[in-house]
């Protein structure tokens, strides 16, 4: 066992790639329970994006418009959740399912020709100058884009919802849609926007996965991302900060494991293997231990004439 | 679980309203674990199934589940399979193992086959290969690839099968390059990409220019080739699009005359429970094209190895060799037996670390 060959800079560094796609979807999906909304299809959102911005970006040769292809193919396919749920008022569980198992069997269909492609390649941004701080250089300021994407996304959604109009009516339509409606506020219009924007962020998570983390296409690649996202935002009592937290976290955690054995440090593989899970778990439940609770209107059909 | 699951019963309905027409077919059916796109396992037992319907055409007719995990689900795609009539499932995983003992009890008529387990009953049988013999050439180069001498092997499971491929490629590697370290992560998933990806950064960035893999996608082929200067092999199938570097050879699974076989058993009533363990010689283990990449001279000695193993004059395992606490396994000249292989559960000499429990 020799810890000195994990290198702390690239520790993190690489963490930080590993939780962005748990990040951008779980952004996502905050904003959309913040509505009232609960959207299970996040793991398909994710695995279309991935491979809507994986073939646009190897035919166009262009990463950039990979990723907007990637938020517009979640977008699109969240509009079937849109068409299911707000117009037909199906259930939204079941509908939330059943957009996960279509998005995983779409995008195998869509994937048979780009097995095996690589996509062209991001780049990391090197700011001159302070990307050559040792340390913080290569922590902070070597990336690509999409990572400061991803934090600040963040921040906007935290501002937004903290300190903005439009934030206050969001989450109004979510605590309690019948009042909202009361008060002239479009439920089913806001709650359309808001689901569009998650499946943009979940897609644009998908595309993180097959364009920079792997980068290659290979059908249900996400394996799983999106159903993490989906327990952190109730983890993170549907706080943006807090999400990135845990995202960080567990992305992390992730990491840091697989650092561990490969320097062979005497824990159990298993106790490692499960530790990612555990301690994202632990520490978001010790820190909702405050008031926070759900939006109430989180799942329930809205319905104007009620 | 997915679309091609919906296509795969829409069929079977199909199949099942013109049940009359087609008495006489044969229905096989495959459990996959992981997509029939990985590019790797299940893509390799996907094309077994390909040539079984090319060599019967009429007179088969096959369906399949992927991405079925190991566990109660499996159970039910397999009864699934046999009430609706199929007469031969091919499980091809590890972890299927007890669901397929248990279903076949439930069903004496059909046969079941489940791929590198050591499991049988009347109506079970069991088929691995022999991929050990692959890894001692991968050692071997592997060993005269690393310049920093430290490989990286990405394991998926600790058990058996997987342990030889970490002993085998150790003790050949070993062989050519005394100063040789192994590094291994344990991924405790057969396919996940993303975390196959960052298993082999986590290694590059710990000194491997190596990267040996024992889980089914390429994704650690794309982290190496992002890396640059990381050696790969592909494995289970032969991933030549990451060719002809870093990918410099590879393991192939040949399941298609096994299937083919099995299958035509089936038809012919003489289907009997087999305990089947092929390598190269067989054909079921086959070298993947060792590119340039590969000095000439290092190439040579690699195929002269397959060579040797394919005659039956070379066994990867074979002594003097000791075990990883030092005593004595197997004294000079003598060669490991299939029961001691098959139940592997410690590492040789030299290799650092514990086996997970």
């Amino acid at each position: 066992m020799d810890l000195g060959e994990i290198n702390p800079v690239l520790l993190v560094a690489s963490l930080m790639v590993a939780a962005t796609p748990l990040l951008l979807a779980a952004i996502g999906e905050l904003v959309v329970e913040k509505a009232g909304v609960l959207n299970l299809g996040v793991e398909g959102m994710m695995i279309v994006g991935a491979i809507s911005g994986f073939a646009i970006s190897v035919e166009t040769g262009s990463p950039w418009l990979g990723f907007i292809a990637a938020a517009i193919g979640g977008a699109v396919l969240s509009l079937l959740f849109v068409l299911l749920t707000q117009v037909a008022l199906a259930n939204q569980v079941a509908s939330g399912l059943a957009l996960t198992l279509f998005g995983l069997g779409f995008s195998a269909l869509l994937g048979q020709s780009y097995v095996g492609v690589k996509p062209p390649s991001m780049g990391d941004i090197h700011i001159p100058l302070i990307s050559d701080i040792p340390v913080i250089g290569p922590i902070l300021f070597q990336h690509d884009p999409i990572l400061y994407v991803g934090i600040a996304l963040t921040a906007a959604v935290w501002a937004t919802l903290k300190y903005t109009r439009v934030g206050l009516i969001l989450r109004a339509v979510g605590e309690n849609h019948d009042a909202a409606h009361a008060l002239g506020y479009k439920v089913i219009k806001i709650r359309i926007m808001a689901i569009l924007f998650g499946g943009a962020c979940a897609g644009l998570g998908g595309a993180y996965i097959s364009l920079i983390r792997v980068p290659q296409w290979t059908e249900g690649m996400t394996a799983g991302v999106g159903w993490i996202a989906l327990a952190l935002v109730v983890f993170a009592s549907w706080k943006p900060w807090r999400a990135l937290l845990g995202a960080y976290l567990f992305g992390g955690i992730t990491v840091l494991q697989l650092n561990l054995q490969a320097a062979g440090v005497a824990i159990p593989v298993e106790y490692l293997a499960m530790s990612p899970y555990i301690i994202t778990i632990l520490v978001l439940v010790i820190l909702s231990a405050d008031k926070s609770s759900a939006p109430a209107s989180l799942g329930r059909t809205f319905h104007a004439s009620h | 679980m997915k679309f091609t699951t919906l296509l795969a019963s829409a069929a079977m309905a199909l199949g099942l309203a013109s049940g009359a027409m087609a008495e006489d077919k044969t229905k096989v059916g495959f459990v996959y674990v992981g997509p029939v796109g990985d590019g790797g396992w299940t893509y390799e037992h996907n094309k077994g199934r390909l040539a079984v319907e090319e060599h019967f055409g009429d007179k088969v007719e096959t369906v399949f589940v992927e991405s079925v995990p190991e566990g109660p689900d499996a159970e039910r795609v397999m009864t699934q399979m046999a009430l609706e009539g199929a007469d031969l499932i091919f499980t091809t995983s590890f972890g299927y193992m007890d669901p397929t003992i248990n279903v076949a009890k439930k069903f004496p008529d059909v046969k079941f086959e489940h791929a590198t387990g050591y499991k049988t009953a009347p109506n079970v049988s069991v088929y691995s290969a022999r991929f050990y013999e692959g890894r001692a050439v991968q050692g071997h180069i592997a060993g005269n690839m690393t310049k920093s001498n430290i490989i990286g092997y990405i394991g998926s499971y600790p058990i058996p099968e997987v342990i030889r491929g970490i002993n085998s490629a150790y003790i050949h590697a070993k062989k050519v390059n005394p100063d040789v370290e192994f590094k291994i992560v344990w991924a405790y998933t057969w396919f996940d990409p993303a975390k196959e990806a960052d298993a082999a950064t986590v290694l590059i960035e710990q000194g491997a220019d190596v990267i040996l893999q024992h889980t089914d996608s390429t994704a650690p082929q794309a982290a190496a080739q992002e890396a640059g200067n990381v050696v790969t092999f592909g494995q289970a199938s032969d991933m030549s699009e990451y060719a002809p570097f870093p990918r410099v050879s590879s393991i192939i699974d040949d399941w298609a005359p096994y299937y083919i076989a099995r299958t035509q058993a089936v038809m012919d009533g003489t289907w009997e429970t087999a305990n089947t363990w092929d390598g190269i010689r067989e054909g079921m283990v086959a070298i993947g094209e060792i590119t340039d990449a590969v000095p000439a001279d290092v190439k040579e000695e690699a195929l002269a190895l397959k060579a040797a193993m394919a005659a039956g004059e070379y066994h990867p395992f074979t002594g003097p060799l000791k075990k990883q606490d030092g005593s004595d396994w197997l004294a000079e000249g003598e060669t490991a037996d299939d029961g001691t292989l098959a139940g592997m559960n410690f590492y040789v000499e030299g290799l650092e670390g514990e086996i997970p429990q």
